[in-house]
């Protein structure tokens, strides 16, 4: 097991270090810079001595492959530098976003679980029921619903006429402030789960082994409990593990609307303001979550499967 | 046109007068929920290290400056000086500083000011503002590395400091900005951006990045009897129809509006009566890149002038939120001619003018725009048939906010669409089409007219306000003739704010940045507030 955590975390060093040099190259290379960034607002806020100082204050006088070379260093020191925009250590800027995010990501995650994999299962288990034609049609419509607008819709329901749950803010400790963002963030992978789940369950029902059990006269719920579920579960825990990894990235919509304090929404912000070191470590924070969550997904496999093995 | 500006400008001073109106009594305690309502995050509470509105939201209740912005007068006043005197030549200020105390209890003295100022003009800490400072004689020579401080700003004694400046201008116009702030020299310089101290009403109680600031009322500030609100929530709101939400909730008291918003508002019963408007000092515009050769003719820019229908524009996609521009400066500048008449509507007009210039047929150009709604692609779509009609082909040129700025700075445009201060200090706004201010300071479009010159040097050295002003005026409606940009619009800034919310100010430069010590709330205020 440890030299499977070992070997997979070495893995994510080139892969870490490939994003790294991509995201340095691109926003060397593409249009605006964080001095013009000062400028944006059209207020004729600096002056040339303040940008010529600036760039050399953050190095950006300096060529590309300097720049990068000083990063790459940096980072192997684990520094991950100073943010333009603050002025102060990257890491200070994105600890502080790290733990509403992570809360806001499994917070959707257990919607969507909670949620997804009942109707799936129980869609799957009346094929072609009126019950497993709602529950597909609703799985299709949370599939295809534009987030920023579910989650309107959310506020002005919940928060708005019925005067349930605040419509948007964040509050370490507060249940009810998470509620209406976790549903908005949660609908798609819940849909997605309802749809796997139902796939994985027919496609279980159908095997070979489960009509030997059923013909050796076991009980349909035993049958499902023991044979059906156990099965399906990889397949379910494949769709959780890639859901959780990539609700952190995908979570910019829904934090700007709820004003919510997450990674997403400081990325958007970075890159608006070219603010370079941000926004690496903000993506190798994001990288880092995914890789994290699929090699515990890959270590799951093992406790629920006794046929694959970690290493 | 000028009766409906005059109008307009009177609706929305009595706007403002209708909302302190009801101000006779303030009461004490109590929270405000307010909106910073330009992004979703806080680029620093150490005001000095941003050009950013949405940090000078919080800045405003935290710190305070030599100076400050008089809303309604139009004009800086002293705030922590309580009296100056001016030297013969007009161009040293002797400030005596009041009693005032930090956040942390150190009292304010005239190290404080000298340390605040060499600190902000210091070349090697790169502030962005380091701008305000530029009028103080010695900031020159101490940017370029020829003196190890400030010469102009001088400690006389505790209460005491001298500052000269290098021309006749009041420094009041500079030293009142936000930007500019008095922080106390024995404060960490490194907590500032987390753990601000300042000699504002409110001091910090918490901050969660990304959502929010709360601030607690500071009891040993210097106004007696300010600020009236216990609490100051500024909650961090970039999502216009969230904000639509949570105000008609009753979750915030106050929500900037834009242009649809601010139509809806308008005819809802429930919240037509509490919307504060002013006509702000930023002028919406396109710029002309006399690098284009048929922009170096007066002609064809007065051209594009009449063949555009900006009121159209402003009545149709603005929904009337902005005042159709005369000239450069606002309707709320001191120096705004209030008998200068915008350009008409006149394509026939347009058309001869382009005839005239040789550019009857074949003028083709692009307009650098961001998405914005007021001032963006959205207005650029709807000039191209416009233009199309006298024969100009427009195509537009879309690109974000920092790539506009990084595409003007390095001249790398053929127009461009903006929104830009023009104010309040008419001399300084209008210096920025002095022939001698670089196209990085703000010269964008590289005007250049010896007239013009002329009547800017004239005002700069004049020490009489009313002739200074008459000077500007000629200047500004020079500007309009020259048209070195199509004059588009004055922003009209809109807040809607909650019955039981009062002392709001139409604050001409910037709406959302309010005088927090005057605010107050009312009975009617829901128990969350209490």
């Amino acid at each position: 097991m440890l030299r499977f955590i070992l070997r997979r975390t070495l893995q994510m060093i080139p892969t870490l270090l490939a994003v790294v040099v991509i995201i340095f190259v691109i926003f060397s290379v593409i249009p605006g810079s964080f001095i013009s960034s000062l400028m944006a607002e059209g207020r004729n806020a600096t002056n040339a001595d303040v940008m010529a100082h600036l760039n050399a204050q953050f190095g950006l006088d300096k060529p590309l492959p300097v720049r990068l070379w000083d990063y790459l260093w940096n980072l192997g020191h684990f520094d991950l530098g100073i943010s333009y925009r603050t002025r102060e250590p990257v890491w200070n800027v994105i600890e502080p976003r790290l733990w509403p995010s992570v809360k806001l990501a499994l917070a959707a995650m257990c919607f969507a679980a909670a949620v997804g994999i009942p109707l799936g299962f129980l869609a799957a288990l009346k094929p072609g029921s009126v019950f497993d034609t709602g529950t597909m049609m609703v799985a299709v419509s949370g599939l295809s619903l534009p987030e920023f607008w579910f989650g309107l819709l959310l506020m002005y329901v919940f928060a708005l006429e019925l005067g349930l749950l605040p419509s948007f803010g964040y509050q370490a400790g507060s249940f009810r402030h998470i509620i209406l963002p976790a549903i908005a963030l949660g609908v798609s992978p819940m849909a997605l789960l309802a749809r796997t789940t139902r796939a994985g369950v027919l496609d279980v029902m159908n095997a070979d082994f489960i009509r030997t059990a059923r013909a050796k006269g076991l009980s349909e719920p035993r049958l499902v409990r023991s044979h059906v579920t156990r099965n399906v579960l990889v397949l379910i825990l494949t769709t959780l593990g890639l859901q959780v990894g990539s609700l952190m990235g995908q979570a910019i919509v829904i934090e700007k609307l709820f004003s919510w304090p997450g990674i997403g929404s400081l990325l958007v912000d970075s890159v608006s303001a070219r603010d370079i070191p941000v926004v690496q470590g903000t993506v190798i924070v994001i990288v880092l979550w995914f890789l994290v969550i699929n090699m515990l997904v890959d270590i799951a496999y093992a406790a629920i499967d006794p046929r694959i093995k970690v290493s | 046109m000028l009766t409906r500006l005059g109008f307009i400008a009177a609706l929305a001073l009595g706007t403002a007068s209708a909302a302190l109106a009801q101000d006779a009594t303030p009461k004490d305690g109590g929270k405000l929920v307010f909106t910073a309502a330009y992004g979703n995050s806080i680029t620093s509470l150490d005001i000095t290290a941003t050009p950013h509105t949405q940090d000078e939201i919080v800045a405003k209740a935290i710190n305070r400056s030599l100076y400050k912005w008089n809303p309604e007068s139009g004009k800086p006043e002293l705030d922590l000086a309580e009296s100056f005197t001016k030297s013969d030549d007009g161009k040293t200020y002797t400030y005596k500083l009041r009693e005032a105390t930090f956040h942390n209890g150190d009292k304010l003295d005239a190290d404080d000011v000298v340390w605040s100022y060499n600190r902000l003009a210091d070349p090697k800490k790169a502030l962005p503002g380091a701008e305000q400072m530029l009028q103080i004689a010695g900031v020159a020579e101490f940017q370029a590395g020829k003196a190890d401080h400030i010469s102009g700003v001088k400690k006389i004694d505790d209460r005491t400091v001298e500052i000269t400046v290098v021309n006749l201008a009041d420094p009041g116009w500079n030293l009142m900005s936000n930007y500019a702030p008095i922080y106390s020299k024995d404060y960490p310089e490194d907590q500032l951006a987390s753990k601000p101290n300042g000699l504002g009403p409110f001091k910090l109680a918490n901050y969660v990045p990304g959502s929010k600031v709360e601030l607690a009322k500071f009891d040993g500030y210097y106004e007696k009897g300010k600020p009236h609100l216990d609490k100051l929530d500024i909650m961090l709101m970039g999502e216009a129809s969230a904000r639509d939400v949570a105000f008609r909730n009753g979750e915030i008291d106050a929500n900037i509006l834009g242009p649809v918003q601010y139509d809806a508002y308008n005819q809802d019963p429930a919240l037509k009566d509490h919307i504060l408007e002013v006509a702000e000092v930023y002028t919406r515009n396109i710029g002309f890149n006399p690098k284009v050769k048929a922009f170096q003719d007066k002609r064809v820019r007065q051209a594009i002038n009449y063949a555009i229908n900006k009121d159209v524009i402003v009545t149709k996609l603005l929904k009337n939120k902005a005042y159709p521009a005369v000239s450069w400066l606002p309707i709320s500048s001191p120096a705004f001619d209030k008998n200068a008449k915008p350009y008409a509507y006149d394509p026939e007009k347009a058309k001869a003018l382009l005839k005239e210039a040789g550019f009857e047929t074949g003028l083709k150009f692009s307009v650098t725009a961001t998405s914005n709604e007021s001032w963006g692609v959205p207005i650029v779509e709807a000039i191209i048939p416009m233009l199309a009609k006298v024969g100009v082909e427009v195509t537009t040129d879309p690109v974000e906010s920092s790539v506009l700025s990084d595409k003007i700075l390095s001249d790398n445009f053929e127009t461009f669409i903006w929104s830009n201060s023009s104010g309040p200090d008419p001399l300084k706004y209008l210096n920025c089409f002095y022939s001698k201010t670089s196209q990085t300071a703000c010269n964008y479009v590289k005007f250049s007219n010896a007239d013009f010159d002329k009547l800017i040097e004239q005002a700069g050295n004049e020490t009489d306000p009313a002739k200074q002003s008459d000077l500007l005026k000629q200047a500004n409606n020079l500007l309009q003739e020259e048209a070195p940009v199509w004059f588009f619009n004055y922003n009209k800034a809109v807040m809607a704010y909650q019955p039981w919310v009062h002392g709001l100010k139409a604050n001409a430069m910037e709406l959302a940045i309010q005088d927090y010590e005057d605010i107050w709330i009312d009975d009617k205020a829901p128990a969350s507030r209490k």
